[in-house]
């Protein structure tokens, strides 16, 4: 049996359970591909070995999206640990949505002298 | 090393004490000769020449490979690490084993670190390692540097081990970095480290190697280790400590009482002098120039009458 038989003895067995599946993933992806784009953006900019602007201030419900310029890996790690990135090479980015009002400050793990801030307030 | 080989110690020589060095960068590593007890002098590039003395051995340091870095500042950090091991294999006295103070692959991916490894141990001797911050970022910091190079290491990867009459010391501080801090070692390491030193004699040489340097080079750069000297102050009352970092990709160097503190360049990539940048980022040199800052430019500590001179030596350009 080939792989694309065994692939459709399988959907002739399990039709129903796929196509239902394919329905609580069309759910799900639905709204959460938008909503990223949805709200407010804004961006940091990493430079130089600076997060810039080093205070942004933002309304709840915003998504920031850091991206690094530098030659070198840098990382985004909330001092709380209440959002973390992986490491980010030349050009990539990282995004997070700020649901809450408050102050998050955040540093560079791998170069900790690296420091900033988002203050979240509630929206207009 | 054979008698008919080496050059009559001076003097003034490798009995002294204290220690005297020289060391000389070749592009790829420092290479220290250790007799009578005391890390020594060596020129890379004419070691047979420079090692004295009875039973007289060698080591070598290499930092910061960054295999996996492509970018401008050198776009082949495997070849440039490649040319180190070769200057390795051509040393006319092999040396006992390498140490390498860490940054070995640039983002801790596998085949960053499969490179590496391959290629170091071409150079055909045992050696040993401690990990830099480029060397933590997998998805469980530091489970891959650990599987590989970890060994019996106790922690996130400090061990320790004797050669020759002197006591090995390999620190981690680049774990758990805190915001707007510097290296550190943590509480649980230091306390490794009193046990580890307890039993020693205070004629015991001691050689501590770490990534980020474990004195305060530039602490607007980050570097510097912020309970450094925590762990040097449990050295102080040995007669003879050299204390071994990477990190800065430069040479620098500084004698503060009985310990003597050396950073070695990189295989990688330069990085500009504190305050001269506007960032510790990769520098890029001058077409035809990388070879010098990756260490084709020497330093020497000349022994004399005097005490030490520095010289700042380049094989090139």
């Amino acid at each position: 049996m080939t792989l694309s038989e065994a692939a459709s003895a399988a959907v002739s067995r399990r039709g129903r359970h796929l196509a239902a599946l394919a329905v609580v993933l069309a759910a799900v992806a639905g709204p959460v591909l938008p909503a990223a784009a949805a709200g407010p953006a804004a961006t940091v900019t990493i430079a130089n070995f600076t997060f810039e602007p080093a205070v942004l201030d933002v309304a709840v419900g915003t998504t920031v999206t850091w991206t690094n310029g530098d030659d070198i890996p840098h990382t985004v790690v909330e001092t709380g640990k209440t959002f973390k990135s992986k490491p980010l090479d030349t050009d990539d980015s990282f995004s997070h949505t700020f649901e809450s009002a408050g102050e998050f400050a955040y540093f560079c793990s791998l170069h900790p002298h690296m420091t900033g801030k988002v203050v979240v307030h509630a929206a207009d | 090393m054979r008698d008919d080989d080496a050059p009559r110690p001076d003097a003034d020589g490798i009995d002294r004490r204290g220690f005297l060095e020289c060391m000389t960068w070749a592009g790829t590593g420092l290479l220290w000769s250790v007799a009578g007890g005391l890390p020594q002098a060596a020129l890379m590039s004419s070691a047979a020449a420079a090692t004295p003395a009875a039973k007289p051995f060698t080591f070598l340091q290499i930092s910061d490979s960054h295999v996996g870095f492509s970018k401008p500042a050198n776009p082949d950090a495997l070849g440039t690490l490649k040319e180190a091991v070769a200057r390795i294999k051509a040393l006319p006295e092999k040396p006992a084993f390498v140490i390498h103070t860490g940054d070995i692959s640039h983002l801790s991916r596998d085949e960053e670190f499969d490179d590496a490894e391959k290629l170091i141990q071409e150079a055909g001797l045992p050696v040993f390692y401690v990990p830099g911050e480029h060397d933590l970022l997998d998805e469980e910091p530091g489970k891959s540097y650990l599987r590989r190079f970890g060994g019996k290491a106790r922690g996130a990867g400090w061990y320790s081990f004797d050669f020759g009459g002197v006591h090995y010391v390999g620190l981690v501080n680049v774990v758990n970095l805190q915001a707007g801090g510097l290296g550190n070692l943590g509480a649980e390491q230091l306390e490794w480290l009193a046990k580890d030193v307890a039993g020693l004699s205070s004629e015991t040489p001691i050689v501590v190697f770490a990534h980020i340097p474990l004195w305060t080079v530039y602490p607007e750069w980050g570097w510097g280790t912020s309970d450094g000297a925590q762990a040097l102050s449990m050295l102080r009352r040995f007669g003879s400590v050299t204390v071994l970092n990477g990190h800065i990709h430069q040479v620098m160097q500084k004698v503060e009482g009985n310990v003597a503190f050396h950073t070695a360049r990189s295989t990688a990539f330069p990085q500009p002098a504190p305050g001269t940048a506007p960032s510790a980022g990769p520098m890029k040199v001058p077409a035809g120039e990388l070879r010098k800052y990756l260490g084709i430019a020497t330093v020497d500590f000349v022994r004399g009458d005097a005490p030490l001179a520095i010289v700042d030596r380049p094989l090139a350009g």
